[in-house]
């Protein structure tokens, strides 16, 4: 019944959508550990994406990055650096992997609707239905360096073409009825249709037309995928996408953003299951749940050095604080005001809307535990959603599951190419014998696994 | 021993003394090289009506099943490289735009995802996607490219094109193109010249940013947090007429430092164009008279680019049908054209050759002497003349000495006897 907790209702539970994030360029991953093996080498995509299909996950993802990030005008050194390409990666996995959903971000700010339409149906076509399609906003000039169109967007406009590159996109993907390609050897009939593919394209921000290349694909659309967090976001979502990346892994949070985006949805005629939810998360697991305690100490010391601290320091204070001691208490000036100058092509920039508020709360944190400035990093920037012993981290994820909490999580190992492993061999045997997590694939493309079945096709023309 | 379904092969003509000798010696031979084969792959095949031979499966054509068979069957027969078509705009029998034809394939999947699908089930064969460099971002594509060459493990190469019509444009809606005429040959010079001055720059700025990590940047230094030495990545900082690109690339530098860049070129301009841009150029000559000037004029090209006129690979492309009986290849093609619905015989830019591997193998012979480093065959009907290049041509031409029996190479540089390229940003050691 619908308002009691539902994870006692045995059989009837909700079930759990797991993905597999490749670790790399982010202050999550550990590259310093014996372990960890090369972020570019195909060889640790494929070792990734085969544990996560044996695993049964729903699907693989892969960020994306368009320019070098850069701290202080220099590259930034300290994190990973580096990454292959999205879609050659993806379209590589396919020949790889069987079932295993294949999703990449790719941003609609520097591409172009035709050729990103292009691809992802192209994808879909080679992995027999199995891409999906994060759609983000890049936000700055900084990136547009790399590219012929330069430039940035201001804020507002940011959304207004992404939607517009997304209904391009559709459109596009829609141009081609199924069935359009008839390949009658007999009759000498190819194309059922003389004007299949065609489009015309006219908003603010696009004007085009012509034949798309593509024949339908298997899924018809891609999944699509978004990520912003913002009002404007959250409406994109609900109107336009399958699934939410969202960033509200604790509990509560989780809960009042699911309730948010699922009430959304009604607007748009979609029903709730029509938009999964699926908070990115990290886990440290342990026999017991004390070890994994211990060990997620360890990944955070790892994941924070003492230069990483002074970065991300200076990151909130906006000054040159390379001469400041990791271990010593955090600075005494306050951090400079106005626009963002010490780190470039980083999201995280962002999260500081006031700096010295924020500074003042560090302080309070350093003072009442007596922290280094490397502990307060260590502290506030702790993002491990999941710590425990694989019964606990199952039970977890049941739970934000079952409380509508999530419909499921982007899991991001620590660790390239095996951090998932553990993670595959351990909790994901829990899940199954919750009857929470298939035991096998039931369907062969992404929509299928995500329960997320395509909308109808729009007549065309 | 016999290939079966080979026809007893003719005398072989006497041979310039190194190219006698079994192509494995000759590979060893430093600076030396052997004949080069590549197949270019397209839709069903390259005859418009290819599609509704008996043998022909255009109901996988957008399977990637399809294309890692075709590969295979070139990997099997050990052809340097393959090639896969691709253009922007929907196939047409019209340059000016879409036509209405529903008789003739139409659609295509994106050539570099096609190769990336293919890549991590082949082992020996280059894989050389055809990209638009017209519209196009050179960050992008020089990414991808990279990212092939990594999923290969140095296996990868491009084949670059311009786009000049208006439905290429049209797809992107950011330039205006001259009214269209109805067919390239019709262009305005001046939009064609800059066409591949354009494509000239694209193909700098996708060199620079391979080369804008240097090979040992990756240092993983625990002791001092640094995952790379920074002073081993570049900006390219490249600013030209049509864009600016400052880099680095985000992808480290590709196992070939620099993957194979080639260029199909009819004329002057576009060989001017392969000289400053590409390590291979395909060309169609007509005849032997016709190759030996193109092979001059490209090798001519390349001195005039300030590059070694003996460093340029020319590739000869061919439309073949083959049959060990000639007179079915003949009547093959005739029904081809038949059924095809156009009013002419099927035409293409390259020659047509229509024969027996035997045959064709003669003819590869013949322009090999005349400077021609390798062929690039376009089957007319897919799978059928792919196999007889596999199955009859190549096990031919190793008879006669002049084809490889193994991959001697990891690399697609290395088939091709192309070295490991410096990297124009690396200080030399001190």
């Amino acid at each position: 019944m619908s308002g009691q907790p539902s994870g006692q209702v045995r059989g009837k539970a909700r079930q759990v959508h797991l993905a597999a994030h490749f670790p790399g360029v982010n202050n999550t991953t550990v590259w310093s550990d014996p372990r960890s093996g090369s972020h570019i080498d195909f060889a640790s995509f494929v070792h990734f994406a085969r544990t996560a299909e044996r695993a049964r996950f729903d699907f693989l993802f892969l960020a994306e990055g368009l320019r070098l990030r850069e701290q202080r005008g220099r590259i930034h050194d300290l994190d990973v650096v580096g990454r292959p390409d999205t879609f050659t990666v993806l379209a590589a996995l396919a020949a790889v992997t069987d079932r295993l959903g294949l999703a990449g971000t790719i941003n609609s700010t520097f591409n172009e609707p035709f050729e990103v339409a292009r691809q992802f149906a192209s994808l879909d076509h080679l992995s027999d239905g199995r891409a999906a399609w994060n759609v983000v906003t890049s936000w700055d000039a900084f990136t547009g360096e790399n590219f012929r169109r330069g430039g940035f967007l201001p804020q507002e406009q940011r959304y207004e073409r992404a939607e517009q590159f997304l209904r391009t996109a559709l459109e596009l993907f829609d141009s081609w009825a199924p069935g359009d390609i008839l390949a009658d050897k007999e009759s000498g009939v190819f194309l059922r249709d003389a004007a299949a593919g065609s489009f015309k394209h006219t908003d603010s921000h696009f004007d085009i037309r012509g034949r798309f290349t593509v024949p339908r694909s298997p899924q018809g659309r891609p999944v699509i995928f978004q990520a912003g967090d913002s009002d404007a976001g959250r409406e994109f979502a609900a109107s336009s996408a399958d699934a939410i990346f969202s960033r509200h892994g604790e509990f509560h949070a989780g809960r009042a953003f699911y309730a948010d985006v699922k009430r959304r949805l009604a607007r748009y005629g979609r029903a709730p299951q029509d938009l999964l939810v699926l908070p990115a998360a990290t886990f440290v697991l342990g026999d017991t749940d004390a070890q994994a305690r211990e060990r997620a100490a360890e990944v955070r010391r790892q994941q924070v050095s003492g230069a990483t601290a002074i970065l991300l320091l200076e990151q909130l204070w906006n000054r040159d604080l390379s001469g400041h001691d990791p271990d010593g208490p955090l600075p005494t000036e306050d951090p400079l005001p106005g626009e963002h100058t010490i780190a470039q092509g980083r999201a995280s920039v962002r999260m500081f809307d006031d700096r010295l508020a924020t500074a003042r709360r560090w302080r309070e944190l350093a003072e009442q535990h007596k922290l280094t400035t490397r502990e307060v990093i260590i502290e506030v920037t702790a993002r491990q959603t999941f710590v425990g012993s694989p019964a606990t981290v199952a039970e977890t994820i049941n739970h934000f599951v079952q409380e509508q909490a999530a419909d499921g999580f982007i899991l991001a190992p620590h660790i390239t190419p095996a951090g998932l492993d553990e993670f595959a061999d351990t909790v994901v045997p829990l899940l199954q014998e919750r009857g929470v997590f298939r035991a096998d694939y039931e369907g062969t493309t992404l929509r299928e696994h995500l329960g997320v079945g395509g909308r109808p096709v729009p007549a065309r023309r | 021993m016999t290939a079966p379904g080979t026809t007893p092969q003719p005398v072989p003509q006497p041979l310039p003394q190194s190219a006698a000798q079994p192509a494995e010696q000759r590979e060893s031979v430093p600076g030396g090289r052997g004949l080069g084969l590549a197949v270019a792959l397209d839709g069903c095949g390259w005859h418009p009506a290819a599609w509704r031979e008996a043998e022909a499966r255009p109901g996988e054509l957008f399977s990637g099943r399809y294309w890692t068979e075709l590969v295979g069957e070139a990997e099997h027969g050990r052809l340097d490289f393959v090639t896969i078509e691709d253009t922007l705009a929907l196939q047409s029998s019209r340059f000016d735009g879409p036509d209405e034809r529903v008789d003739e394939v139409r659609g295509r999947l994106d050539a570099v995802l096609i190769a990336a699908r293919v890549a991590p089930r082949t082992r020996g064969i280059g894989i050389v996607p055809t990209a638009v460099v017209t519209h196009t971002e050179p960050f992008h594509l020089s990414k991808a490219i990279a990212t092939l060459d990594h999923v290969s493990s140095g296996r990868a190469g491009v084949r670059v094109r311009v786009a000049g019509s208006p439905a290429d444009a049209a797809h992107f809606g950011r330039r205006d193109v001259p009214v269209p005429p109805a067919s390239p040959g019709a262009l305005p010079a001046e939009f064609v010249a800059d066409l591949f001055d354009e494509a000239g720059d694209y193909v700098e700025v996708v060199r620079r940013l391979w080369d804008s990590w240097e090979d040992d940047a990756e240092i993983r230094d625990v002791a001092t947090g640094r995952f790379i030495d920074r002073e081993k990545l570049h900006y390219i900082d490249f600013a030209g007429r049509w864009f600016s690109v400052r880099g680095p690339s985000i992808v480290p530098r590709p196992p070939q430092g620099q993957p194979l860049v080639t260029a199909l070129a009819h004329a002057d301009l576009p060989y001017r164009f392969a000289a400053r841009s590409a390590d291979l150029v395909h060309v169609t000559p007509s005849d032997a008279a016709d190759a030996a000037r193109i092979v001059a004029e490209v090798r001519a090209a390349w001195q005039a680019a300030g590059r070694p006129a003996a460093d340029a690979r020319v590739f000869a492309d061919l439309v073949v049908f083959l049959d060990d009986d000639p007179g079915r290849a003949v009547a093959r093609r005739e029904r081809l054209d038949e059924r095809s619905g156009r009013r002419r015989p099927y035409r293409s830019d390259a020659r047509i050759f229509v024969g027996t591997p035997a045959g064709l193998a003669d003819l590869i012979e013949q322009w090999s002497g005349l400077g021609i480093d390798g062929f690039q065959l376009r089957p007319a009907v897919l799978p059928t003349d792919l196999v007889a290049i596999t199955r009859g041509l190549a096990p031919e031409l190793r008879r006669r000495g002049l084809f490889r029996a193994e991959y001697s190479a990891d690399t697609l540089r290395g088939t091709l006897g192309l070295g490991l390229p410096a990297n124009r940003y690396a200080v030399a050691a001190t």
